[in-house]
């Protein structure tokens, strides 16, 4: 909406005016997730406690999804260069270790729960499942728009001159990573006991 | 309504083509227009609210008398948390939501929303959210843990009750919290030329806080209903004592949503007031920057003070002193309004119309409200009065004595802009009259009762009270009687005006914003020209100008249609002085027809010069995709009640590829991506 940009009050974009505000409340959502995740730390129920984090595996894959920012930053900047061939790789790459980290969440999940950590054991694990949980459903939900985008470009639905649609669904994207960043420090750093 | 079919479509139609259609049912499924949503909010919410006085009948019939044994305690709990579940999130909420559709791009000069196909997302989704709630009973499983869901009674009933109350709520909060995304962009982003914030009308002002308390609030309420549909459905542990679960984090998580839902539900009528009020006193509104700080006030400490409903609850002394301190506060910004709505009508040349009856009937029924509210703030009175009926009289005062009237008399004050005919004024006394007693003699009592001991949430009156609770409660079912008899004369009222009511002209009230400077019932594109604002009440400001020595005067040339007594001449010039003369707008000097010819609403192919010109007029494409999408909610809400994993990957699915129809539907004009070349190629 280039010309009509100038057109709204703000001089910011709808569409990018809108994702801001969502953003807003996804804070509110993770936010309440992990107040009820710090309540229940210690609260075990005689099952396993946060000994069972394996902080070496999860810190690896926390890398991959924080890179995934950076190439992310990269797709947009080609898009605004109008270089479409590599802000497809660039967008693939990020679709890709947005994958690696769901693969290792679900791979961590089956480990848990293999080890005695299961949701319905108690309010700790609830917890740590639901908030973990739902973080892994955005990062799912965010390789889907990537995904779309990226083939889009073929399509001539999102063409070289608009790179807005890129930059909105990168700030999702970096949304989801920053608050990966919180729920890494409370759950994986913090000690618990 | 304005009717306006679509040029004929000159390409192929395919499953993504988008629908032309704009009248008729169809014109209704696949609206995107603001103004036709609002309307379908209002009609849901009139058949929600049969349903929620239904409720209310099975509660005062079970409670006139002691030791009564017409309904058992499931049905009894059963009618009190629909009752209570229908009024919040399928009567105020939506009314208020009714009004948002239709006024907030009406008053801030505005063609639609921002996010026109996410409106009727919104809308669909609050309308399948509440069926979905209502399908329980079909279950019999409606929900019978009270509306405040407290854990772990509400995790422990048994049966499938308090799941569809977990899943119906979640879904109907994904309504309002898109449509709050919806419209703090639209309030931000999309205001006429000159509509400064200061300038905003206070409806304005109120929706945005609204809004910006919906966006806050829901995903907290959200993460809530997520923790009881996991220990309800599918074992999970958070609010289990068993295993170490902490019911208080239900009351926190849900008070915290709680409490500026309360402020969610009155900020809208206020809004309303602020409106209604300036006009039938021929004033500007008295402290036009008080009234948008004391609500954006309201707004802030609406978040600090959710404890106050827990003071029995094990929150701590430190705790209840600041809540209790916090709640004093609120009550600062609530006074700074009223004073100011009392002040608004203070010499002013006030007209008791029927909007105005309600609007002072707010003021008054929300001061009492607010008085019997701040005392919760001191807590040992708050201890005593914890689960009694003063509290239900308390909130009754406040939501239907408050919100329900300011919304009311927005039914009446807007029913001519919406329809092109007012309300029988006759009817519409007797509509407020009856109501104003029944309400009282419903409520008012309550006060006395709760005083007395009588504990609410009880199914049985219990006899050991005594006579004069009895009594008071025997008043109660009469005032509810009172009040179905008001609803009906409402109802008369309505659908007779609907059909044969007097023609309203544009201007009826002789208003002061910009929704009225468009020809009423509102046309298609609600401004043939989209105004440029140059004070607050503009459309006042065009219509009358102040002599130097003080006298106000129609402004000279037409700008006003109903109330163009001529000037004579020799003042003109004085007129003219002031400066206003050369505000009178010549947007409303064009006709529908000149307008209409220039829109293509939904036409991608139409006239390619059409996209060179300045003047052409963008309107969203009406659209399929929201109705489609928001299917999905259906199956992922029996999967997600019924633990059923089919179900919730079929929803998900649904949902997706929903998504993925909105996205590739054909390019809308006024889309970047618009292409008149690609189109025609």
């Amino acid at each position: 909406m280039s010309a009509a940009v100038e057109e709204t009050s703000m001089g910011i974009d709808n569409r990018k005016l809108g994702m801001w505000v969502f953003l807003g409340s996804e804070f509110m959502f993770f936010g309440a997730f992990i107040t009820a995740y710090l309540l229940y730390l210690n609260t075990t129920a005689g099952g396993p406690t946060g000994e069972i984090f394996d902080i070496v595996y999860t810190s690896i894959s926390s890398f991959v999804l924080l890179m995934s920012s950076l190439t992310m930053v990269l797709a947009h900047n080609a898009h605004v260069h109008g270089d479409m061939r590599r802000m497809r790789l660039w967008i693939l790459a990020t679709a890709l270790q947005g994958l690696v980290f769901v693969g290792g969440q679900a791979y961590e999940f089956t480990k848990f729960v293999n080890e005695g950590l299961v949701p319905t054991g108690s309010p700790f694990a609830s917890a740590f499942f639901v908030l973990t949980g739902f973080h892994g459903i955005h990062v799912t939900v965010g390789i889907i728009l990537l995904l779309g985008l990226w083939s889009y470009t073929h399509t001539g639905k999102v063409k070289s001159d608009q790179p807005l649609k890129t930059e909105i669904i990168g700030l999702y994207w970096h949304f989801v990573d920053i608050i990966w960043v919180i729920i890494f420090v409370v759950v994986y750093l913090i000690p618990w006991g | 309504m304005a009717t306006t079919t679509a040029p004929p479509q000159t390409r192929s139609r395919s499953l993504l083509s988008r629908p032309t259609a704009l009248d008729g049912l169809k014109g209704y499924l696949a609206t995107t227009d603001h103004k036709k949503i609002g309307i379908m909010y209002f009609w849901s919410v009139l058949v929600f609210f049969f349903f929620g006085g239904v409720a209310s009948w099975v509660i005062r019939a079970q409670l006139a008398a002691a030791e009564n044994t017409l309904v058992n305690e499931e049905v009894y709990n059963q009618a009190f948390t629909l009752h209570g579940l229908t009024m919040v999130f399928l009567v105020v909420m939506p009314l208020g939501a009714a009004f948002f559709n239709y006024l907030i791009p009406l008053q801030i000069g505005a063609r639609d929303v921002a996010f026109p196909r996410l409106n009727a997302f919104s809308f669909w989704t609050f309308l399948f959210g509440g069926l979905f709630l209502y399908s329980s009973l079909f279950f019999q499983a409606v929900p019978n843990g009270g509306w405040f869901g407290y854990a772990p009674l509400s995790t422990q009933i048994p049966g499938d009750n308090m799941a569809f109350y977990a899943v119906g709520l979640q879904i109907v909060g994904i309504a309002s919290l898109s449509a709050a995304v919806n419209f703090i962009t639209t309030i931000l982003n999309m205001r006429a030329p000159g509509m400064e914030f200061m300038r905003m009308p206070v409806f304005v002002w109120m929706s945005l806080v609204t809004n910006f308390l919906l966006l806050f609030a829901l995903p907290i309420i959200a993460v809530a209903l997520f923790m009881l549909n996991g220990d309800v459905v599918f074992g999970t542990q958070f609010f289990q004592p068993a295993t170490g679960g902490d019911p208080i984090l239900w009351q926190h998580l849900f008070w915290l949503f709680g409490h500026p839902e309360v402020y969610i539900m009155i900020l809208p009528a206020m809004g309303i007031v602020s409106e209604v009020m300036p006009t039938f006193s021929r004033k500007p509104l008295f402290g036009y920057t008080a009234m948008v700080f004391a609500g954006v006030a309201i707004g802030f400490i609406g978040f600090g003070v959710w404890a106050h409903h827990m003071f029995t609850s094990a929150v701590g002394p430190i705790g209840r002193v600041a809540f209790g301190l916090t709640t004093m506060f609120i009550a600062v910004p609530t006074g700074i309004k009223i004073f100011n709505w009392v002040f608004t009508m203070w010499g002013g040349k006030v007209r008791f119309t029927t909007a105005m009856l309600f609007s002072v009937g707010f003021v008054s029924m929300f001061t009492i409200g607010g008085l019997s509210g701040v005392t919760h703030a001191i807590v040992p009175h708050d201890a005593q009065q914890t689960d009694t009926y003063w509290i239900v009289a308390h909130f009754h005062y406040v939501l239907f004595g408050g919100a329900l009237f300011g919304l009311v008399s927005g039914i009446y004050y807007y029913f001519p802009k919406v329809t092109g005919k007012l309300l029988n004024e006759t009817l519409g006394k007797w509509h407020f009259w009856t109501w104003l007693i029944g309400f009282n003699l419903t409520f008012g009592p309550m006060h006395m009762s709760g005083l007395l001991g009588q504990p609410r949430r009880t199914a049985v009156l219990p006899g050991e009270l005594g006579p004069d609770v009895l009594l008071y409660n025997q008043l109660s079912t009469a005032g509810v009687a009172v009040l179905t008899v008001s609803a009906l004369i409402f109802l008369f009222n309505f659908i007779t005006s609907l059909r044969s009511g007097e023609a309203s002209g544009d201007d009826p009230w002789d208003a002061r914003t910009l929704e009225w400077m468009t020809p009423s019932p509102t046309p298609y594109v609600n401004f043939y020209e989209i105004p440029t604002v140059t004070a607050r009440d503009e459309f006042w400001e065009r219509k009358y100008a102040e002599t130097e020595d003080g006298v106000v005067r129609p402004v000279p040339m037409g700008a006003s249609q109903d109330h163009g007594e001529p000037v004579p001449v020799g003042d003109t010039a004085t007129v003219e002085g002031t400066g206003n003369a050369s505000a009178v707008p010549d947007d409303i000097a064009v006709t529908e027809d000149v307008a209409l010819a220039k829109v293509t609403s939904d036409d991608h192919g139409g006239n390619p010069d059409a996209a060179d010109d300045d003047h052409h007029i963008h309107m969203p494409d009406p659209s399929y995709w929201p109705l489609i999408m928001c299917a999905g909610f259906i199956p992922l809400g029996y999967g997600l009640t019924f633990a059923a994993p089919t179900l919730i990957v079929l929803g998900a699915l649904w949902l997706m590829i929903g998504m993925f129809g909105w996205i590739l539907e054909p390019l809308a004009e006024g889309d970047d991506d618009y292409d008149p070349d690609a189109v025609h190629a």
